[in-house]
């Protein structure tokens, strides 16, 4: 069936919310509102209001109710309204939820979602892209899907996960995004990369809105003969660093690309793996495309010479074919 | 009632015992002045159906919710055993069995997870009362403001006791707050709220206990401010010498432990001897717990390694 980005996530929650009385959804707005995006609409008359909570402006009590609620048998999904809020609830989820199970061996089955990314001038408040904050915290879960199909099957995988899942939806995929997406239960393991372009001679990793841009990067310079692999991670904890290898050891060359600023970014890390792991395979240096370290600004093209895009991606997969 | 206000008192004697033979590392928090609050409030609840979120100065409220000394002493001391495999220590452990979630050095950060487990059970038609704690410090922190307010808009039967033990480490109320009293702020939260004497038991336990009917019945949340004296330092290694003597000798006169035995030996329910010997036999017990605990060898290193993850649990590295 045939969704926007937005449906499939929507889906999944109520497939899940249907199947499993223990999943609930907690967040600011999501209910007589149905969401700041309208992604909860209809779900407060199906589900009532004990299931869909409206709850203060109180991340840290949205997120640690969740947790305590976890503790005792519940599954629930907190909704930041934009993902650059999950600040104000940072200490529960790294210093409570990310050490749990550590700790206590005992689960956390909770996920705290919400719309993340720029492109969308929405200003330096609403358009962040913190997953990798999350990666350093350990014990956290983090996941980016790009496509409808993945953002409805990790969202039900993650429901279904006994540690805390922090999952990155790229707002401006949510309606600009339509694909076909299985109905009913559909699960997309966490930790799987999937390739979603083949080719061989140079491996783009990526994640997120970047997987859009290096599809249309892919595109651009198969005109010029050179053929290129897009490997989607998927999911940033836990990384499937077996796919990345085994990409870069058939094609020898690497760009690394998301849209998160490029320092202390998730790229470092995926380039120091095969730097580490495939060094002997590479053709060219690992090069990473990401946003200038700066905040995301407001006006457009402030916005535009921040953030990464396709053509950087394609000159930067031109230069490491030619190195 | 007694015998866990001694065994609140005696355990904090035998941690400091340890501590200075340098066997009990990290932070040893003393609660000496603290104990009526944690048992009375303890003692309020159904530790069957209720749950306690214990802070770092509530020992009693573990012994009444029936954790076994051995235990706890595993737990404190990191050794082979712990509930924690010795990726922690202290009180912060939990044992879902005896309903006891432990807390985390982050003030506050656990009070709306507690909020959050009778949240649960509210959604399940259940009431569980949660019972958790914070000091005049740490009820300053940001989180402490967001549990009671989504607590008190979704009337849920949580329970926090701040305990006011005059410093926050070495920085004095005045510092700290400028309202009369920390139970003014229920008020503003629109939830029911007191200011009590925390070095009497008896009294801990009648308002605590009914702060517990009122959230039973479904009534919401209750902010009692137990008004105590911290008598040792923040921990340990912390001379306190910044608080003046003269409110020490003033607070010991008001001893919560001496003060109950006083109480109970004045209305004849018990004797001085009887008192002693009890006092006597918790002491060996506490001794002899200590000793089997330090036979545990310290847990095998490469626990570290495993359980970052439920979904990996017992994997390492």
């Amino acid at each position: 069936m045939q969704m926007t980005y937005l449906e499939a996530i929507a889906d999944a929650l109520r497939v899940e919310m249907r199947r499993d009385e223990r999943v609930f959804m907690i967040g600011e707005d999501i209910g007589t509102y149905g969401g700041a995006f309208k992604l909860t609409k209809g779900f407060l008359d199906e589900f009532g209001p004990s299931r869909i909570i409206d709850a203060p402006i109180s991340e840290a009590a949205i997120i640690g109710a969740s947790i305590g609620a976890a503790l005792n048998g519940m599954r629930p999904v907190a909704e930041m309204q934009f993902m650059d809020f999950v600040t104000n609830g940072f200490n529960q989820i790294v210093t409570v939820a990310g050490t749990t199970a550590y700790r206590w061996a005992i689960p956390v089955p909770m996920v705290v979602r919400g719309p993340s990314g720029g492109g969308v001038g929405a200003n330096p408040f609403h358009s962040r892209n913190s997953e990798a904050w999350f990666v350093h915290a350990t014990g956290i879960k983090v996941v980016c899907p790009a496509f409808p199909d993945d953002a409805k099957g990790l969202m039900m995988a993650s429901i279904r996960d006994n540690d805390p899942v922090v999952f990155y939806e790229h707002k401006g995929l949510y309606r600009k995004i339509k694909g076909d997406v299985p109905e009913g239960e559909y699960i997309v393991p966490l930790g799987k990369a999937r390739v979603v372009r083949q080719g061989s001679d140079v491996s783009v990793i990526c994640y997120g809105s970047a997987v859009h841009m290096a599809l249309a990067a892919a595109e651009a310079v198969a005109a010029e003969g050179i053929n290129v692999e897009v490997v989607d991670i998927r999911t940033l904890v836990p990384f499937d660093e077996e796919t990345v290898l085994a990409s870069v050891r058939k094609t020898g060359r690497a760009v690394v690309a998301h849209e998160a600023v490029l320092t202390g970014g998730f790229g470092g890390e995926i380039a120091a793996r095969i730097a580490d792991k495939a060094f002997s395979y590479l053709d060219a240096p690992v090069k990473r495309v990401a946003a200038f370290d700066a905040p995301t600004p407001f006006a457009p093209t402030l916005e535009q010479a921040v953030l990464p895009n396709s053509d950087i991606i394609a000159n930067t997969i031109r230069a490491t074919c030619s190195f | 009632m007694l015998r866990y206000m001694i065994m609140a008192r005696e355990f904090d004697t035998a941690m400091l015992r340890l501590y200075r033979q340098g066997k009990a590392f990290g932070g040893v928090y003393s609660q000496l002045g603290n104990e009526a609050v944690s048992v009375g409030s303890a003692l309020a609840l159904d530790r069957t159906k209720d749950v306690l979120f214990p802070m770092h100065r509530n020992i009693g409220g573990h012994f009444v919710f029936g954790q076994t000394l051995d235990q706890l002493m595993l737990n404190h001391l990191a050794r082979q055993g712990s509930q924690m495999r010795g990726t922690d220590g202290t009180g912060h452990y939990a044992d879902p069995a005896l309903r006891i979630y432990g807390n985390v050095s982050h003030l506050g950060a656990m009070i709306p997870v507690a909020a959050g487990f009778s949240l649960a059970d509210k959604l399940r038609g259940v009431t569980t009362v949660s019972m958790t704690y914070i000091g005049d410090g740490g009820a300053q922190v940001g989180e402490v403001h967001e549990a009671l307010n989504f607590a008190s808009v979704h009337k849920i039967p949580l329970i926090l006791i701040i305990e006011n033990n005059q410093y926050a480490y070495s920085t004095p109320n005045s510092m700290e707050f400028a309202c009369e009293r920390l139970s003014d702020r229920a008020v503003g939260y629109g939830m029911a709220g007191a200011t009590i004497d925390g070095t009497d038991v008896e009294l801990v336990y009648t308002t605590c206990s009914e702060a517990v009917d009122h959230a039973r019945k479904g009534l919401g949340p209750t902010l009692i401010e137990t008004v105590t004296m911290r008598m040792r330092g923040h921990a340990e290694h912390d001379d306190f010498s910044y608080v003046p003597k003269e409110l020490l000798e003033e607070w010991s006169a008001k001893d919560p432990v001496e003060r109950y035995i006083d109480r109970l030996i004045d209305d004849g329910v018990v004797t001085r001897e009887e008192t002693d010997e009890l006092r006597a036999s918790i002491l060996n017990d506490m001794i002899a717990s200590i000793d089997r605990a330090l036979e545990h060898p310290w847990p095998a290193a490469e626990e570290g390694l495993k359980n970052v993850f439920m979904s990996t649990a017992g994997e390492g590295h």
